[in-house]
């Protein structure tokens, strides 16, 4: 029982890294249709950023966690604004190649200064050691990680469902076309609500880089299983992609402890139960559930 | 516009006329009894330059030879069998295909006389292959596979710095003797890691110890995450003495960083790593490894020599070689000695020349070339990381705990080896 919690409790944390990335491409792929292949890349420059302030200025981690998701959000501002604007009135591919692109860049931008090998970076003395629960004991950074994620999942959801940005972003997720022909000008918020997708990427990363090898290609793995989640959530379902980012998180973890004979079985888990789900329901498990018809 | 042309033809048939001339071996700039193929010596390094093994081998090895054609050419001067030496260096990416199709190119294309270092074991045996099949020398520094010098064997295949058995026969069996005698292994699984955790149960039952529990982890692991294995670890019965980890690179990162958070080694559980460089001690801090035993091929502060060399080295590149460039180095010095001796570059003297010959040198301690199966055995040594408090000089983050004799460092040649 206690072996299952503390896998359990595992797979959540891994979940919420999850979460907080297929979160921010869900909204940014219902406000612009944009697949947005960097977001790997974002994470990975919010780990990278927390490194940078750290070692070259001295910022510590709770700094770091507001001003890097912020920074990012500004470059993302600004890259919507100087390319992906131009290319959304095209097929969908013309993004995805120009994100690919983006996420080339980056990473080799990252390699020429830092090198490949991972950069040293240690979680804040407030959040070293464990926390008691009885029945086991788990490292406090991974308990703040967890409650933190779920916090800020929660609060998107709170704005997404109570304020009138809110509205207007579900509206143009929803019906984009309907949004528009009410008068509501939909095209002020896909600048910001891109950047907030980005700032997401970079408050995951910045969470990351205790936990996680801060080097150039940390997020060219991860965002592939991030995909999966969007894609078993519902592409584009806001509630859908944090459901599906912890319950992913929680079945890798389990296969993890209980198929370790079966190593190939756990390494593939997460696309085995995306196909299940496409089989299933090609829209994935929540896609139809956001806009009913 | 004129002018810029007319450059641009001079440049070409200045070209033209070095190619001709590398080539002819007999145009006018030659001094008629020359003992070397187009009175050149072209030393080819084929690495990983740009990803996961570039940091600890890489470009610097490149420097790392340029510095050894630099040491021949002040020793013998004008009595050297050649003043032209020079190095080549492609990027393979840890590509197999790729690596075969760069091998290829260097000794058709580029003359070049010996390739070195290779790091990746798929890599490193289908450059083998080709160097079998072309019959031009070949030096592996960085791969670790033991199939190198046994069933993947040939006449002109030498394997240097390290391998696989070493790095179990070391760590596996000092750390049983020393700290524990149960382990967990754990370990990424393809080949390599597949490779390791064979020769580390073989080394550990050997002294004694027991294998209470190992996990392939999925290879590459996309989601970075060890916490199941570090927690089945802590609850195995009996308690494993040791975590064996034989992950490299940013995955040894993430394992060590997960081992620490969940405090394995306040639950008694220590950490022994497969195979390590300098290079990730640096990155994940000594404070991270504090206590870590693990195989060494090459320390850059084992004494004076050693320091001495690392010293020019980091003038050179701004870092302290690892095992692998001071390796490189001395790879490239014992090829350009033996060409020397033999007075000429033909690749079938050269082997006859290192067969059997025994080297002492920046590298290699009581080094011996073993003719049986091309096996390069030397002293190893046994390493461990300084608490942070005994870190006094950055780069300097290990003691030397013990030397491992060049006879027991290396496993016997195999039988499966036939040169």
């Amino acid at each position: 029982m206690t072996a299952f919690l503390q896998s359990t409790f595992n797979g959540l944390v891994s979940g919420a890294f999850y979460a907080l990335l297929a979160l921010g491409l869900a909204v940014i792929f219902g406000m612009l249709r944009v697949v947005n292949f960097a977001h790997g890349a974002f994470y990975m420059l919010g780990a990278f950023g927390a490194y940078v302030l750290l070692a070259e200025a001295g910022v510590p981690f709770w700094a770091a966690l507001v001003v890097v998701p912020l920074a990012l959000a500004l470059l993302g501002m600004a890259l919507e604004r100087a390319f992906i604007h131009r290319l959304t009135r095209l097929d969908p591919l013309y993004n995805f190649l120009l994100t690919f692109g983006l996420t080339l860049i980056l990473q080799d931008l990252v390699k020429l200064r830092y090198g490949v090998q991972s950069s040293p970076y240690e979680a804040p003395a407030g959040l070293r050691g464990s926390v008691d629960f009885g029945l086991f004991d788990f490292p406090t950074y991974r308990v703040f990680i967890l409650g933190f994620a779920v916090a800020v999942c929660v609060g998107v959801w709170w704005a997404l469902a109570r304020t009138r940005v809110g509205m207007v972003v579900r509206a143009a997720t929803e019906r984009p076309e309907l949004t528009r022909a009410l008068g509501i000008n939909v095209g002020r918020w896909i600048t910001p609500v891109f950047g907030f997708g980005i700032a997401l990427a970079g408050l995951a990363g910045v969470l990351a880089a205790p936990m996680r090898a801060v080097n150039p290609l940390m997020g060219a793995d991860l965002i592939i299983v991030v995909f999966a989640v969007v894609v078993i959530g519902g592409l584009g379902s806001i509630f859908g992609s944090v459901a599906a980012g912890f319950g992913i998180g929680m079945v890798q973890a389990w296969a993890e402890a209980y198929l370790s004979a079966f190593p190939i079985v756990a390494q593939t888990i997460v696309f085995i139960v995306m196909a299940a789900v496409l089989l299933w329901r090609p829209a994935g498990l929540f896609g139809r559930a956001e806009a009913p018809a | 516009m004129v002018m810029r042309r007319t450059v641009g033809l001079v440049a070409a048939a200045t070209a033209t006329a070095l190619v001709v001339a590398g080539c002819g071996g007999g145009g006018p700039q030659s001094d008629g009894d020359e003992k070397v193929t187009g009175g050149a010596i072209v030393l080819g390094v084929l690495n990983d330059q740009s990803g996961a093994y570039s940091e600890l081998s890489g470009r610097n090895s490149v420097t790392a030879v340029e510095l050894a054609i630099a040491d021949f050419q002040a020793k013998y001067g004008d009595r050297a069998v050649t003043t032209d030496i020079s190095v080549r260096s492609a990027d393979h990416q840890n590509k197999p295909d790729l690596a075969n199709s760069k091998a290829q190119e260097m000794y058709d294309r580029q003359g070049v006389d010996l390739i070195l270092d290779v790091p990746t074991s798929s890599a490193a045996l289908r450059v083998a292959d080709v160097a079998k099949e072309k019959r031009r020398l070949y030096f592996n520094i960085s791969a670790a596979t033991t199939d190198l010098t046994g069933k993947s064997c040939n006449k002109y295949t030498f394997h240097y710095a390290y391998d696989t058995y070493m790095l179990a026969n070391g760590t596996g069996r000092t750390t049983t003797e020393q700290v524990g005698r149960n382990w967990y292994i754990l370990y990424p699984n393809y080949a390599f890691g597949q490779d390791m955790e064979k020769s580390f149960s073989t080394a550990i039952a050997d002294a004694g110890g027991q294998v209470v529990g190992k996990d392939g982890a999925p290879f590459p692991n996309t989601s970075g995450d060890y916490s199941s294995y570090l927690l089945k670890a802590a609850t195995l019965d009996p308690k494993p003495d040791v975590l064996g980890t034989m992950q490299a690179g940013a995955e040894l990162v993430n394992v060590v960083k997960q081992y620490n958070e969940f405090e394995l080694r306040d639950k008694g559980v220590g950490l022994a790593v497969g195979l390590m460089f300098i290079t990730d001690i640096h990155s994940l801090t000594p404070a991270a490894l504090a206590g870590t035993t693990y195989t060494d091929a090459w320390y850059w502060n084992f004494d004076q020599q050693n320091r001495e060399f690392a010293d020019r080295f980091q003038q050179e590149t701004g870092t302290r070689p690892s095992f692998a460039h001071a390796a490189n180095y001395s790879a490239a010095t014992q090829y350009l000695e033996a060409v020397q001796a033999a007075g000429t570059d033909d690749a079938d003297t050269i082997v006859a020349e290192l067969e059997g010959k025994e080297v002492n040198d920046i590298f290699l301690r009581n080094g011996k070339i073993r003719a049986e199966d091309h096996r390069v055995i030397h002293d190893a040594y046994l390493a461990q990381v300084k608490p942070q408090s005994e870190v006094t000089e950055e780069w300097d983050y290990v003691r030397i705990l013990d030397t491992i004799p060049a006879e027991e460092a290396f496993r016997a040649p195999s039988p499966d080896c036939t040169l």
